[in-house]
């Protein structure tokens, strides 16, 4: 079998009682709440009978319903607004969020999230608007797309952009497939080979067998960047294409990047960029410079919509004159009539062949407002400041710590995220994870952990442009101090991390083994009813 | 009168007539972690040395295991089901994956020892 | 710039301790030609909130706000009254600025609203297990036609040409690479004979209920006779609301429900975001795309809630995973969720029973006009009339008196002469007037 060495640490370590040396034990309280803090159960254990809305209860009968009407309830609680308003604030105040404090996530550019974008967004012309309604009533949305357009083509250089991936990952998809139409338009359909880095993200990969290609695995040289040398080796007649992130994954700028271009272009393929480091360079390099092909643009991290706990996303792809033409449905269009959407094959303009459809509708219009927004905020020069100053903020943090803390890539400048590794907790019994989950009694949500996979233990800081200079220097004070606790043997805050937060560790492994993935009715208390 | 031998994949073969039982090894199953799910191949299916042929998951990482010989499966371990922490309890023993019925010999003479195996691990 | 907490003097300090000369030193590596001066970016500079609030006004002011006029469109997505309480809500800072739930100890608000959602997706559409949501209705259909063709080791997959047209095309942009789709023709307000296309070379069968025409379908026998070529059926809803009243694609034997979940909680937002959902059965839980929340225990014994069965996922699994999904659909699922829970089972019945009652009653109203015939004989709150004149003209000539009066099917791929019409909760007594009076004057 293969070891997998991304494998971090997966059983809950033997834990250190409340009365380990230095943490103290609380007090039980007799709710089993304690000040701020307070248990919340699930809706479904809340009650039932009363009602969250009011709403005329009107007989219908079933000639109209083919047969077809519900015979059984089903079976969802009811309860009453200020129940639920009460339950949903608890839950809330369970969770660690941008707005409270830093989070420190590389590969995520956790910035602030204007509040002006959730204004905008909910502008009845935008947020109370129809998909589908006649184009004549839509003329300012559609407007809307065509400026964002406008917006990320000149930003990466570009000469197109489809808008309708919903995430990231739905964009390296288009990005892939859009690929795969070009290659065969040209009768080229028989290149099925992708070279990915080994340091790449995880939906890289993924993406590509899901477009039917095969992944053929590029090594990282021991200075953090691709191997341009073994990259171009591998490419060959049957290469579709190459997918680099830049900067990469371990925060670095690629610096032969171009050389790769050129060369995976003499090969007949095509060059995929994860966009997803944008934040780096967004205003001050083009990607369409260094040769790309195709870029998504992750809305949620360089254009701060929201990440709302886990989304919604978008993921709009920048393409080149040669991909341009594969750009799918819907694509948008102004003439003198205005703006219309071509919604079929048949409509598109000559010269178009889209290879299909993404999704259903035109995409993530609530994600173009709130990105349109900060982009019409920032100006270019604010773009441009941005990508600076969140440069400047992991290179301080990089040159603060890089002497208790081990920095693989660190005699050199990083770019927007600065990665670690585990080398200086070794001999300590303390690992990357436990490192991590004492972070988080500090008050600070952990680094990305366990990736890129190119190094050991990884520790991946992204601080962003969103943070002061006191709110870095807090941060970098608390992680040097967490080291040196860790390299003089003090363990005690390690062992058994986090103590302070709503939970302790959880145990992943039962969750695992014996999955309960919803409620269920307690079988004995409904007899019993 | 049975003898087991190792791979460099990390899974074992115990041999008997022409009855071998696989799994994985005490180093293997340690680096994975709590195992919480193995797919096994199905009973009939042909498999040669070096193929793919079950997938051993742990929380955060999923690995495949390789036929270290080829044969006809002729059993896997249901136990397994519903109790994969067999594997990190007895990786060894009662954690074996599944039983295929050798066929060639010499492929089992091709691998380690466990002294060998051990000097091969104590290098990673 | 209000965004940017460094100040000058921050800036000189930093660069200081990192002992760089000034921050293009830190852009070594980037080679000299591709470094952009500012002058390259075709764009306008920073503007006060004021400039952009004025600029972006004046955009959502050209569009008509479903709320503003009677709207009657459908097809997909679904004009609902949202409660005041759920966007207040989902805008408290810990869900809308949180990240997803990889640390679980400071995530349990999400991870515990996910659970519920997860429940609440089974009860409605009665089947054992669901994730904690995919992007939309259109891609959730797209994973369960690829996951059909996983559980199965077969390829192809039968749509039926009652499902949005817009969601077929999205299944056939990722599933065609692995088997062959095949589109059946229908008569809009009739159901195809889709059973007699099944055979042993099945993957699944793909059917919507109420399909894009209005129709409600029976699946009972499709579900059987799938079952009896060992294929999968695959049941669509788009109008989740109507699960209220009909019967669960799970009491009619489903294997995957892929819904679109945009009625409830969440806004119209010119297609997206919204909310696609995935419900299956136990025994295929280890092939379902998507992120899952399950309950467990902390070292304390206290119960919690995590992402489990990861190695599905494109983190671990890389290129052998079920999907390629990062994302979810977070705040949406969470919206969901909430409205879900203020309906309840007695809110959402009635909800429901409203809608129908609305769309029967508007139906029985537009029948009686002259060039209008109604063709959907069984529907929910949507429904499909066949006109005089082609639709798509109608549509834009009561848009000029400020009436959105549905979807022309021309616009979707199918006949000029029919528009598909959805009555919700919301639609009034006034606006059934102006939609009578507006067709009345275009089909004279």
């Amino acid at each position: 079998m293969s070891l997998n060495n991304q494998g971090r640490p997966s059983s809950i370590p033997s834990l250190a009682s409340a009365g380990a040396a230095g943490i103290p034990s609380t007090p039980a309280t007799i709710s089993g709440d304690r000040g701020l803090d307070h248990e919340e159960k699930l809706i479904f254990e809340l009650g039932h009978g009363a009602v969250g809305v009011d709403l005329p209860d009107v007989n219908v009968g079933d000639d109209r319903l083919g047969g077809m009407r519900r015979k059984g309830g089903v079976g969802l609680p009811g309860i009453s607004e200020p129940e639920t308003v009460r339950h949903y604030v608890r839950l809330s105040r369970m969770n660690y969020a941008i707005d409270a404090g830093l989070y420190p996530l590389g590969s995520c550019t956790m910035k602030h999230n204007p509040r002006l974008n959730e204004k905008m967004a909910r502008l009845p012309g935008f947020g109370d608007l129809h998909p589908l309604a006649p184009t004549s009533a839509t003329q300012g949305a559609l407007g809307l797309i065509s400026e964002l357009m406008t917006w990320l083509t000149r930003l990466t250089g570009m000469p197109a952009v489809a808008m309708s991936p919903k995430a990231g990952a739905h964009g390296e998809l288009c990005g892939l497939l859009a690929i795969r139409a070009a290659l065969e338009a040209r009768g080229e359909g028989h290149r099925k080979r992708i070279l990915v880095p080994e340091s790449a993200h995880g939906t890289n990969p993924a993406t590509a067998a899901f477009a039917g290609f095969t992944v053929d695995e590029v090594p990282a040289t021991p200075d953090g960047h691709v191997d341009a040398d073994a990259l171009e080796a591998r490419l060959g007649p049957d290469v579709a294409a190459i997918m680099l992130t830049n900067p990469n994954t371990c925060g670095l700028f690629e610096p032969r990047v171009k050389e790769m271009a050129d060369a995976v272009h003499a090969a007949g393929g095509y060059f995929y960029c994860d966009g997803a480091n944008f934040n780096a360079i967004a205003g001050k390099v083009r990607p369409g410079d260094l040769g790309i092909d195709a870029m998504h643009i992750n809305l949620h991290k360089t254009f701060s919509t929201p990440h709302g706990g886990g989304g919604p996303g978008a993921g709009p792809v920048v393409l080149s004159e040669r991909l341009a033409p594969f750009a799918p449905l819907p694509l948008l269009v102004h003439d003198d009539k205005g703006f219309r959407l071509v919604e079929t094959r048949e409509d598109a303009p000559a010269g178009a062949q889209p290879f299909g459809r993404m999704c259903a509708f035109h995409g993530q219009m609530g994600m173009f407002t709130r990105a349109l927004s900060y982009m019409l905020s920032h100006g270019r020069d604010g773009v441009r400041q941005a990508s600076e100053d969140a440069v400047l903020s992991a290179n301080y943090v990089l040159a603060s710590l890089k002497d208790v803390m081990s920095a693989p890539f660190g005699d050199g400048p990083c770019m927007h995220e600065a990665l670690f590794d585990d080398s200086f907790l070794e001999g300590t019994g303390v690992t990357t994870l436990d490192y991590a989950k004492a972070m988080i009694d500090e008050g600070y949500h952990p680094m990305t952990m366990y990736f890129p996979l190119v190094v050991h233990g990884a520790m991946l800081i992204e601080p962003t442009e969103s943070e002061s200079k006191e709110a870095l220097d807090r941060f970098i004070h608390v992680l040097r101090a967490l080291a040196l606790e860790a390299k003089a043997g003090k363990t005690a805050r390690f062992e058994g991390a986090p103590h302070f937060a709503p939970r302790r560790r959880l145990d992943e492994t039962l969750a695992a083994r014996k999955p309960v993935l919803r409620w269920k009715p307690d079988p004995l208390k409904q007899a019993a009813e | 009168m049975s003898e087991t031998r190792y791979t460099d994949q990390h899974e074992w073969v115990r041999l008997e007539g022409d009855s071998a039982t696989i799994g994985i090894t005490k180093f293997a199953a340690e680096q994975l972690g709590d195992v919480v799910y193995v797919e096994l191949p199905a009973k009939g299916k042909v498999v040669k040395a070096g193929a793919e042929v079950a997938v051993v998951e742990s929380v955060k990482a999923a690995s495949e295991v390789y036929a270290p010989v080829g044969g006809e499966i002729t059993l896997a371990n249901d136990v397994l089901a519903t109790a994969p922490s067999t594997v990190n309890d007895d990786p060894e023993g009662e954690g074996w994956f599944f039983k295929l019925k050798l066929a060639d010999a010499a492929e089992f003479n091709t691998l380690m020892d466990a002294a060998a195996y051990a000097e091969f691990t104590k290098g990673l | 710039m209000r965004y940017h907490p460094l100040t000058a003097e921050d800036r000189r300090a930093m660069l200081a301790k990192i002992g760089a000369a000034d921050i293009d030193a830190l852009f070594r590596d980037v080679p000299k030609e591709a470094l952009a001066p500012l002058s390259v970016f075709d764009l306008p500079d920073t503007q006060g909130e004021m400039e952009v609030d004025r600029a972006l006004s004046k955009l959502a002011a050209q569009n008509i706000a479903a709320g503003s006029a009677p709207t009657f469109c459908g097809a997909g997505a679904y004009k609902h009254h949202v409660p005041a309480a759920v966007d207040h809500l989902i805008q408290r800072s810990e869900f809308l600025t949180s990240y997803t739930p990889y640390q679980p100890e400071i995530a349990q608000g999400t991870l515990q609203y996910l659970f519920e959602f997860q429940t609440q997706v089974a009860l409605l559409t009665g089947m054992e297990v669901a994730n904690a949501s995919l992007y939309d209705g259109s891609t959730a259909t797209a994973e369960a036609v690829l996951m059909a063709q996983r559980v199965t080791k077969r390829g192809k997959a039968i749509l039926s040409g009652g499902l949005h047209p817009h969601y077929a095309e999205t299944v056939e942009t990722v599933a065609s690479l692995f088997g062959e789709m095949t589109r059946t023709p229908v008569t809009p307000g009739s159901a195809e004979d889709i059973i007699a296309l099944i055979d042993e070379d099945t993957a699944c069968v793909v059917v919507q209920s109420p399909d894009v025409y209005g129709l409600i379908r029976d699946l009972r026998p499709i579900a059987d006779a799938a079952h009896a070529k060992g294929a999968l059926l695959i049941a669509v809803v788009t109008e989740i609301v109507s699960l209220g009243l009909l019967e669960s694609p799970g009491a009619q034997g489903a294997d995957i429900v892929a819904a679109e979940g945009q009625s409830i909680g969440n806004g119209l937002n010119f297609g997206g975001p919204y909310v696609g959902l995935f419900a299956t059965r136990e025994k295929f839980l280890r092939q379902m795309p998507g992120r899952l929340t399950g309950e467990t225990v902390d070292a304390e014994g206290r119960r919690g809630f995590v992402l489990t069965l990861s190695t599905r996922e494109q983190h671990i699994r890389r290129e052998k995973a079920t999907s390629n999904i990062c994302t979810n659909s977070g705040l949406c699922t969470l919206a969901f969720t909430i409205h879900m829970t203020l309906l309840g089972e007695e809110g959402l019945s009635r909800l429901a029973r409203l809608n129908h009652a609305k769309a029967v009653a508007l139906a029985g109203r537009l029948a009686k006009l002259q060039g209008v015939e109604l063709v959907t004989p069984a529907f929910f709150n949507e429904f499909t009339l066949r006109l005089s004149k082609p639709a798509a003209g109608v549509v834009d000539a009561l848009a000029t008196k400020g009436v959105l009066a549905g979807v022309p099917a021309s616009r979707l791929g199918g006949a000029a002469d029919l528009l598909i019409v959805a009555a919700t909760e919301t639609a009034t007594d006034e606006d059934f007037v102006a939609l009578e009076a507006g067709l009345k004057e275009t089909l004279s």
